[in-house]
């Protein structure tokens, strides 16, 4: 199965074992992420102001790209981009007036924009495309014994209507990881907000709300955090180790991207290069589970 | 005599262009507090959300100009999605952060970012903040 795939611009820097892992992993199931041409940051926000289309050039300018090079869909592996890419189109597709604006700042493009490329997280493709069964068969190594906490953030459950699943009670994660052969564990903070790009800013803010995510997690037993957000795995992982010398109560645990436990259930492995891209050092506990 | 509480007269001009942007009509909020009980970051603003949403009721969006909350908000849709009454609470605080950035008036100075620590920042992290926070 071949997947139109949009990566975005963290995937190809700071989060490139996300991307690494995810074309391992699929590879298992016989799914080919292809990457399309000529693609632009999408935004990473979407803009909430009605009567600014400006900031949406970014993410149409993608789509109107994709459309040029035949693809009718696009997969994505960032919460961020997906949010926003999705949402954008949406914005704009629907109103006349709004599509033809943007067409008219983008006449370099010298085609249309026409609003026919859908846009898909890869969660969801794993799911209803794919199936957690089909996934749960080609497992190799069974994650046994690690007790993971999935984490959503923001952006795969909200705004409800664009949620990836229930926008308040969601399981896709918790059912992936599931059939890797893990234990999921709920925790109260699994919807809330990392911090996000307070960290430049307020970095208290974003130290604060990690540090209470992550607690709420190590209080539920979780050896772990797994997420799909580039944004949330750096101030979760990396601002860990801030946190560790502020606060007295304070274990560190590794931050995973939900597609690396998948490479190494799925029998792809694991690579060193991931363990260089995490603050909190991953590996230790894949080797005490006999993981690695 | 004049009595009441109005600043400038409920839906001035200010206000108009808060509910022009943001789409959202603030009359519709009828106070219960979801969207501050729900803010993960409410502790750190100088305003609560739903004071926002009474503020610009009373036609006082000035006040709510001069905030810090509408800086804190990290939109991170908490209050949009508990809302009983389907205001969009992050569209409002975007609406008042455009009009500031819109005048010139944003939280970051791009030239002041420490450039040799951008290394270590994802690039989704300095374009999200750059494009909320900066004009």
């Amino acid at each position: 199965m071949n997947l139109p795939y949009y990566p975005g611009c963290t995937l190809k820097a700071n989060a490139s074992h996300f991307e690494d892992s995810a074309i391992k992993a699929l590879e298992k199931l016989n799914c080919q992420l292809q990457e399309m041409k000529d693609w632009v940051c999408c935004g990473t926000v979407f803009s909430l102001s009605n009567d600014d289309l400006m900031l949406q050039l970014s993410s149409i300018r993608n789509l109107l790209r994709a459309e040029k090079q035949g693809l009718n869909e696009l997969i994505v592996l960032c919460s961020m981009c997906y949010n926003t890419l999705k949402r954008s189109k949406d914005f704009i597709t629907d109103d006349k007036e709004k599509l033809e604006k943007v067409n008219n700042f983008m006449y370099m493009e010298e085609v249309d924009y026409k609003g026919t490329v859908d846009i898909y997280h890869l969660l969801t493709i794993l799911k209803d495309r794919i199936t957690f069964e089909t996934i749960q068969d080609k497992v190799k190594k069974p994650l046994n014994s690690l007790k993971l906490g999935a984490f959503y953030g923001c952006l795969l459950v909200r705004p409800k209507e664009y949620a990836i699943d229930d926008f308040e009670g969601p399981t896709i994660i918790e059912d992936l990881l599931s059939a890797l052969g893990a234990e999921s564990l709920d925790f109260a903070y699994k919807l809330e907000c990392c911090g996000a790009y307070q960290t430049l800013t307020q970095k208290d803010v974003s130290l604060k709300r990690s540090y209470e995510i992550i607690r709420s997690a190590s209080r539920a037993g979780c050896e772990a955090i797994v997420t799909s957000c580039p944004l949330c795995a750096y101030n979760l992982d990396f601002l860990q180790k801030e946190i560790d010398e502020e606060q007295v109560d304070f274990n560190k645990i590794p931050i995973f991207y939900f597609t690396e436990l998948m490479s190494i259930a799925l029998g792809a492995g694991w690579s060193s290069k991931w363990s260089e891209l995490h603050f909190v050092d991953p590996e230790q506990l894949l080797r005490d589970k006999h993981l690695l | 005599m004049f009595r009441g509480i109005i600043k400038n007269g409920i839906r001035n001009e200010l206000l108009l262009k808060v509910e022009e942007i943001s789409g959202q009509n603030v009359f519709n909020c009828y106070q219960c507090g979801n969207c501050s009980s729900g803010c993960p970051v409410v502790e750190y603003m100088d305003i609560t959300p739903n004071q926002v949403l009474r503020l610009s009721q009373y036609g006082a969006s000035e006040e709510i100009l001069d905030s810090e909350t509408i800086w804190v908000c990290s939109t991170c849709l908490q209050c949009s999605s508990r809302c009983p009454k389907g205001i969009d609470v992050a569209r409002i605080m975007e609406a008042y952060r455009t009009i500031n950035l819109r005048s010139g008036i944003g939280k970051i100075n791009p030239r002041k970012i420490d450039v040799s620590a951008a290394n270590d920042i994802p690039p989704i992290l300095l374009v999200s903040a750059m494009r909320k926070l900066t004009g």
